[in-house]
């Protein structure tokens, strides 16, 4: 089975030095893509079916495709390192693995985009990223890989870090943009898309990790040996993962369209002893549960979406038989009400109520009519109602546990307190 | 008065953006990292160094959750409470501490010696409960350990 993204991490957790990641053949991309003109490189990893890994899953050369190869400078790329999805921890093994990886990924994509300044939008709490990913910078700098005429071709890149302070917001794109132009972390109004009118209005791609980690490989061995890579019709490899109450929880590199039923049985050793599964989040904190039922789902975009969910960031949150569910989505709403960017009303005024109903619920305050009133939520809240993702995908659990655990909403209600 | 270690880092920060106010958040954590918090007065002198108004430097600096608008103690525990570490028991380690500290969430010790503030998904969620103390990240952390990290910051 292939690994492209995690084949070359040490088992001693130091990071790849740029010779080491020479040696098994880091920067050959560069070389061969120098010699291709961007839109070939823009063709090649459409063609591939690389979805975008961040969470939304949208074709990667599609979205290089919409900025406008003629404008005139700067234009921009720009990493989004900004993992703050609960219960995700994928692009933080990338980032402080493999740098290089990512560096090169950066630097190909700007070339498909033909631009010449890029930043890693990096989460704070990332310090030994931070480290690793200055140093690795400074060296690629050094070997002519950043900087003014790369590689005798003509082609500029400037790579920055920025470091950002705290905010779920952040990982929105259009968010991260105002952030990085020293502003609050609100979302844009779209259009214009920031492919046009993006980063200080100028067109920009921002790429999450994971999805710039591949492009590498892509250039390498091409978009058919990408999609064979895949279990299913979503191409590549996935960063899997899984907490929770299992026997070894962690991260793992497996064919796109491994099953919850593989993840979870074989590589996170199964449950824990004496617990058993009641569901999961498939994606991170903003997607539907999968339950019992979904064990062979192929865990791709297509297949989680025709189940109801979303493959998100395909970092599974399991809930187990001995944790409350109402519990569980209270701590998820505690989250969403105080990282939504208070912008639109809706998603400001209407997560703290969701957040309060379960809190009287988890306490034994709850009336039955409360449970209409969390579904009306995630109806109110639901896309199309508010100006970006965020209340729709915090509903997106509380709407699937209304379905999938509704009596131990009702248990709560009926005796007046938490049965767990 | 904005020292001259703080104003060159500063202006570092500025040459990377094509305008100058891009660079405030920055000039914040420029100056927290010298004063640990971000008091009204500094927040005036960051505010006239950038060539923005208080207010609205003020706007930026409440949004974000790293941004110190009251005073912290020396060693900030960032203790993640979102659902992984949630599902693996975090609320114990929070019980812990108020019992070995005397403090809860949002408050400091009166030896100033730690603050305790609650943290969004530190993303070690394999490795969960977790916290930070300043930069240093504690995974798996049981109560046990717990007497033992926090032995370390003085």
């Amino acid at each position: 089975m292939e690994k492209p993204l995690t084949q070359h991490i040490r088992k001693d957790g130091r990071p790849l030095t740029l010779k080491e990641y020479e040696a098994v053949g880091g920067y050959q991309a560069l070389r061969k893509i120098l010699k291709m003109t961007p839109k070939e490189v823009q063709v090649l990893v459409k063609e591939s079916n690389l979805r975008g890994r961040g969470g939304a899953g949208f074709n990667t050369g599609l979205k290089w495709s919409f900025v406008p190869l003629n404008a005139p400078k700067p234009k921009y790329l720009i990493a989004n390192a900004d993992e703050m999805e609960p219960g995700t921890f994928k692009d933080r093994i990338l980032l402080e693995n493999t740098p290089h990886q990512l560096i090169e990924g950066m630097i190909l994509s700007a070339y498909a985009i033909q631009a010449n300044e890029s930043f890693v939008f990096l989460r704070w709490a990332y310090k030994t990223a931070a480290a690793v990913i200055t140093n690795a910078i400074q060296e690629a700098y050094q070997a002519g890989y950043l900087g003014n005429n790369i590689l005798g071709s003509g082609f500029d890149l400037n790579m920055h870090l920025h470091i950002g302070v705290g905010r779920y917001m952040c990982g929105e794109e259009t968010a991260l943009l105002n952030s990085l132009e020293g502003k609050r972390a609100i979302p844009r109004a779209k259009p214009p898309f920031p492919q046009v009118s993006g980063l200080f209005g100028r067109p920009t791609i921002v790429n999450n990790v994971e999805t710039l980690c591949n492009i590498p490989h892509i250039i390498n061995n091409g978009a058919e040996w990408f999609q064979k890579l895949s279990h299913t019709g979503d191409a590549g490899t996935k960063l899997y993962g899984v907490s929770g109450k299992v026997k070894k929880p962690g991260a793992w590199e497996l064919p796109m369209g491994t099953t919850m039923r593989e993840l979870i049985e074989e590589h996170a050793g199964g449950m824990q002893d004496g617990l058993k599964f009641r569901g999961a989040l498939p994606g991170g904190a903003s997607t539907d549960f999968l339950v019992s039922e979904h064990m062979d789902v192929p865990m791709d975009y297509t297949s989680v979406a025709a189940a109801g969910s979303r493959l998100g960031t395909g970092t599974l949150i399991v809930l187990d038989d001995k944790t409350c569910p109402v519990g569980f989505v209270e701590n998820l709403q505690h989250f969403f009400a105080q990282e939504s960017c208070g912008f639109c009303t809706p998603c400001r005024e209407g997560l703290p109520w969701v957040e309060k109903i379960l809190e009287s619920i988890d306490s034994g305050e709850g009336r039955h009519e409360d449970l209409e009133l969390l579904e009306y939520h995630t109806k109110a809240l639901s896309p199309g109602h508010t100006f970006c993702a965020l209340a729709p995908g915090a509903m997106e659990p509380l709407q699937s546990a209304l379905k999938y655990f509704r009596e131990d909403f009702e248990t709560h209600i009926n005796e007046h307190r938490c049965p767990y | 008065m904005l020292t001259t270690e703080e104003k060159y880092e500063i202006d570092k920060a500025i040459h990377h953006v094509p305008e100058k106010k891009a660079a405030c958040i920055e000039a914040l954590k420029v100056v927290q990292s010298h004063r640990r918090w971000i008091s009204n007065e500094t927040l005036c002198e960051v505010a006239e160094y950038m060539e923005m108004s208080p207010d609205a430097l003020e706007a930026v600096s409440t949004f974000y959750n790293m941004l110190f608008r009251k005073p912290v103690g020396r060693h900030v525990i960032l203790l993640c409470d979102s659902i992984s570490c949630w599902v693996m028991g975090y609320k114990e380690l929070q019980q812990q501490i108020t019992k070995r500290l005397g403090i809860t969430l949002g408050e400091t010790t009166t030896d100033d010696r730690f603050t305790l503030l609650p943290n969004c998904c530190l993303g070690t969620c394999d490795c969960a409960p977790a916290l930070m103390i300043d930069n240093d990240l504690y995974r798996n952390v049981t109560t046990e350990q717990l007497d033992e990290i926090l032995k370390k910051y003085e």
